[in-house]
């Protein structure tokens, strides 16, 4: 049976991990190799690497890094942040990542979906959306990493992304984003129950049970959490584990 | 030992490179003809779509190639999919090494996606290609058809129905699954071909 997914997201910054780490048995906390390669040997079913270099110039490194990565870790990976262009997802896919995440590139110009499903296969290309839910109760799209606002809706958005040839959607719920209090499982349910694409979940998970929920009434067919795992708070072979024992399906 | 991963318009052959790295084998990527017959194991690689990769290879006579190979031979994904007979993917007519045919899902329930992305099962293991490998090991997938179940198949998989998950005739060995993404599971089966 096809298993629920764990994801480990590593936010990266001029080739290190950012956001606190607390890792002991890792030589280097901050290099985002290691940490990978801790991750996949404690189970996580993928990664997701999130570049957030802030210049072009320092991004070059990016490629560099996907490379090592690809050498060290025997599962698969996506890398996202500032892909743009063909030439951007080739130079990743060919050092070895398994699929690209596009965000507010694709809002901006959405032929970029269509285009990378066609040269890369959709099986690689991973819409991420941040996700807010206003005061009129609709969840609205964000760009530049939650910074802009748009009018228009996730739901509209991620039917036209899957239409244009995505294969999976990220979504992030803002609202929940680093409260640890759960994912938003109204709107990934919403989602998941009408797209033929898998819903990745992003944003709250605290704890054992949140993850559990976004699984079940969430009907998410992944969850990703980046914090909770780098300060331990959660232990990836913890948490699958009590995932299986309440009978959701896990590669334990 | 001389291995060769074929070269051709698919993606995922850096991933297999690294991995065979990974277990201290260094491989050569080529479409040269005479590399590929003079090697010692050979693996067919392949994230894509089967018409055009199926037509790259006519255009190059690596069809031909692939079908005389006397050496083991490891298809992975759409490579072990080019080795059936045919794929209802584009109606594209493959190599024919495994009678086999290559079907889209069709999910029976909403919930259930296409492709099938992830983890999943691999069961009722019949050959060297799964020694030590578990009943229920859990491997890799990333697939919108699958193969269906056959007189050649080595290993099932359910989603939406079972199906094969590997494929073997004689030095031809197929895999529906990722061996180079799938963890210490996925090692030891490149392990167990390495070392047929």
């Amino acid at each position: 049976m096809l298993t629920k997914r764990i994801i480990p997201c590593l936010d990266i910054k001029d080739g290190r991990t950012v956001k606190g780490i607390n890792f002991e048995q890792i030589r280097d906390a901050g290099d985002p190799i290691e940490l990978g390669a801790l991750y996949a040997e404690q189970g996580a079913d993928e990664l997701v690497f999130l570049d957030i270099t802030a210049t072009v110039e320092k991004r070059k490194t990016l490629s560099e890094l996907v490379n090592k990565i690809a050498h060290r870790i025997n599962i698969p990976f996506t890398v996202g942040g500032g892909i743009k262009t063909e030439a951007d997802v080739s130079i990743l896919l060919q050092n070895g990542a398994d699929k690209i995440s596009v965000n507010t590139a694709a809002f901006l110009d959405p032929t970029i979906i269509k285009r990378f499903a066609k040269n890369f296969g959709s099986q690689c290309v991973v819409l991420a959306i941040d996700a807010k839910c206003e005061e009129d109760n609709n969840w609205y799209v964000y760009l530049n990493g939650g910074r802009k606002k748009t009018d228009k809706l996730v739901t509209d958005w991620a039917k036209e992304a899957v239409d244009l040839g995505v294969g999976e959607i990220l979504l992030t719920s803002m609202n929940h984003d680093g409260t640890k209090q759960g994912f938003a499982l109204d709107i990934t349910a919403q989602l998941a129950e009408t797209l033929p694409v898998p819903i990745i979940a992003s944003g709250g998970g605290g704890n054992e049970q949140h993850f559990y929920d976004v699984f079940t009434q969430g009907k998410a067919d992944a969850a990703l959490a980046a914090s909770i795992f780098h300060y331990k708070e959660v232990a990836i072979p913890d948490l699958k584990q009590y995932l299986s024992n309440k009978g959701i399906s896990i590669r334990l | 030992m001389n291995t060769v991963i074929i070269q051709y318009n698919a993606g995922n052959i850096q991933s297999v490179l690294y991995a065979l790295e990974r277990l201290g084998v260094t491989a050569t990527v080529t479409d040269n003809v005479e590399a590929i017959q003079a090697a010692d194991k050979v693996i067919f690689p392949g994230v894509g779509e089967a018409s055009t990769a199926m037509q790259y290879l006519k255009e190059r006579g690596l069809d031909q190639v692939i079908k005389n190979l006397k050496q083991p031979v490891l298809g992975i994904c759409l490579g072990m999919q080019l080795m059936c007979a045919y794929s209802e993917e584009n109606d594209t007519q493959c190599l024919g090494i495994f009678e086999e045919q290559v079907k889209l899902f069709k999910p029976t329930e909403a919930t259930i996606k296409v492709p099938q992305i992830g983890w999943n099962t691999i069961h009722n293991l019949k050959s060297d290609l799964f020694n030590g490998i578990k009943e229920d090991s859990f491997t890799y997938f990333v697939h919108g058809y699958y193969a269906a179940l056959g007189n050649h198949t080595i290993a099932t998989t359910n989603y939406v129905q079972p199906y094969s998950s590997a494929l073997q005739k004689d030095n031809f060995y197929g895999v529906q699954f990722h061996p180079e993404k799938s963890a210490k599971v996925g090692e030891q089966i490149i392990q167990n071909f390495l070392n047929l």
